[in-house]
């Protein structure tokens, strides 16, 4: 069964940017599903459309069996929401904060107060739920948006860039807290992140964003073995003129999937340690200096590459969706 | 008790914003302290309005407290967007959407709160009135209707600026409105002269002011022989504006959600 299913959204904000471009996927009930792609992409869109605060211009979509459009009001009820920019109200304490939230989901009396006390207590919070939140670090700020959005026992939660902003120890904190709630929890968890670990990691499935459409999906795994051999990248010392990285390196054997992106050249080869000295050699031939020189197996990076047709990190520089 | 789930979530956001008003202790003292001053400079700057021809009743004094009550009343509510535009940055207003909360509970809270805010400020303020030796001749059923009167306006003024934040999501709406708005409105008014004194068309367009409106209906019920049905009528003129105002103001909602 699928606890989300969005079909052929679209969205196009004022100003002519389009956000959502026919954005299609599925998610297993009880699974971990990410959303990767760079800012802009129309991650954020998405989840404001399953979560019910915006509406698509074109397509549908349901929520643990709910029309988003025809009944939102039993997907608001079914769905937990961590947005990207935290909800929490500053000038309440973490205790307070919870209790709004439960009330806000028709909780009431001791079982309300009991669950603010046991989810406090499960998010490292016990301590600090008296304090203002506003006192919170970046790590407990996160922590109590994950705990108000777990509040009222949801099916589906919604993590849109959980981990953004946060640093390397807060992170590690909060993976071992999303795998927990998936293993524990048999909670459907729809997560966006633009750090590809971080869907590598956490997530079963995965569907690659850009410009607004889903490029490719599947798992980490399958993903990655689609891609033959290892990943070899090398960067000139000076970029190479029009055509010459390439001419010299399409003569040698075992390379194929070839880019070039000013002076950092892409491949892969079926035997990457072996293609080196090889690659190298002809590059020297042509003149090229070479600066540095990397193996590696295939990562999502690769995958995002070959999907989108640009790096990674290119996609940034697009102009960024609201 | 069980209370329909509507009233049951105001009261929820209700609590949240007079939580967060105590917690700014010098927004409390800055807002009780800005119409005692007013009371006390307007009383003595006016002081001989009361002399000239044609002004009725006893003094000054007597007759500008129900003024400045409707006055300082009609700026907390015309301020409440700020409140709401502090949600909307904080992100707090979309987490309310993704829940099941009322949509008009999120507006109705908030203006239970201007409610509460405006009744103790306005008891405070006619307090401090009868200190000095102000004099309310309708008695104790007149300040209650003075209250009343202050309470609507608030309401309905409170539910503008909510709709405006959500409409135009900046601070320096809000602002503006306030101050090329609310402004005019209680000079259009007689919160500050009596009616008669006015000229003509002041007179006219105050007609259309539900400052005007909320200002008449307070000063008439505290008077020594308060003519009912005018207050009455004024009273109902300001209740439909506060219903369409409240209205309004849950509409900016749509507005808001379009555009996310």
């Amino acid at each position: 069964m699928h606890a989300i299913e969005a079909s052929s959204l679209e969205k196009t904000y004022p100003g002519d940017v389009r956000a959502l471009d026919g954005i299609s996927f599925a998610v297993e009930a009880g699974t971990v599903f990410a959303l990767l792609g760079p800012n802009g992409a129309g991650k954020s869109t998405t989840v404001k459309i399953l979560t019910t605060l915006s509406r698509p211009d074109a397509g549908s979509a349901t929520v643990a069996g709910h029309d988003v459009l025809r009944r939102p009001d039993a997907v608001r009820r079914a769905i937990g929401v961590v947005a990207q920019r935290s909800g929490v109200d500053p000038d309440a304490t973490g205790r307070e904060n919870l209790t709004l939230q439960g009330e806000l989901y028709g909780l009431r009396g001791r079982g309300l107060h009991e669950r603010v006390r046991e989810q406090l207590e499960r998010f490292g919070l016990a301590d600090a739920g008296g304090r203002l939140a506003k006192t919170y670090s970046g790590g407990m700020q996160r922590r109590l948006d994950v705990a108000m959005g777990l509040v009222h026992r949801p099916q589906v939660l919604f993590l849109d860039e959980p981990t953004t902003g946060l640093d390397p120890e807060a992170r590690a904190l909060m993976w071992a807290e999303i795998e927990r709630l998936a293993q524990e929890e048999r909670l459907t968890i729809l997560l966006t992140t633009h750090y590809l670990e971080e869907a590598d990691e956490l997530a079963e499935r995965l569907a690659i964003v850009d410009r607004g459409r889903v490029v490719v999906e599947g798992t980490p795994g399958a993903l990655k073995g689609e891609l033959r051999g290892d990943s070899i990248s090398i960067g000139l010392a000076d970029p190479p003129a029009n055509g010459r990285a390439r001419a010299a390196l399409q003569a040698v054997p075992g390379i194929h999937e070839l880019t070039v992106d000013g002076e950092s050249l892409r491949a892969r080869a079926d035997d990457g340690a072996a293609a080196v000295p090889r690659v190298l050699a002809a590059l020297d031939t042509a003149g090229l200096a070479v600066a540095t020189a990397t193996v590696s197996r295939p990562s999502l990076d690769d995958v995002y590459l070959r999907y989108a047709g640009r790096a990674f990190g290119a996609g940034e520089t697009t102009k960024e969706a609201a | 008790m069980t209370f329909p789930p509507l009233l049951r979530e105001s009261w929820s956001m209700t609590v949240r914003d007079l939580r967060n008003l105590v917690r700014q202790p010098w927004w409390i003292a800055i807002s009780l302290a800005q119409p005692l001053v007013y009371l006390l400079l307007y009383s003595a700057l006016f002081r001989k309005v009361a002399e000239i021809p044609g002004f009725r009743g006893g003094s000054y004094l007597d007759f500008v407290v129900p003024g400045i009550v409707i006055m300082t009343a009609m700026f907390s509510g015309g301020w409440a967007g700020m409140g709401v535009i502090n949600d909307l940055e904080r992100g707090v207003i979309d987490r309310f959407l993704v829940t099941p909360v009322h949509r008009g509970a999120i507006v109705t809270g908030r203006l239970m709160q201007l409610v509460i805010v405006t009744v103790i400020q306005s008891l405070i303020l006619i307090g401090l009135a009868l200190a000095i030796g102000a004099d309310f001749p309708g008695g104790v059923q007149g300040v209650v209707v003075l209250v009343a009167a202050a309470a609507m306006l608030a309401t309905a003024f409170g539910a503008l600026s909510t709709g405006l934040a959500l409409v135009l999501r900046q601070e320096e709406s809000v602002i503006g409105a306030v101050q090329f708005l609310l402004l005019p409105l209680m000079f259009l008014s007689t919160v500050f002269m009596q009616r008669e004194l006015m000229p003509g068309w002041i007179q006219t367009l105050s007609g259309f002011n539900p400052a005007d409106w909320a200002t008449q209906a307070g000063r008439g019920a505290v008077a020594a022989h308060a003519d009912w049905g005018a207050v009455g009528s004024h009273a109902g003129y300001l209740l439909a504006f506060a219903l369409v105002a409240a209205w309004l103001g849950t509409r900016g909602f749509r507005s808001y959600q379009r555009s996310v």
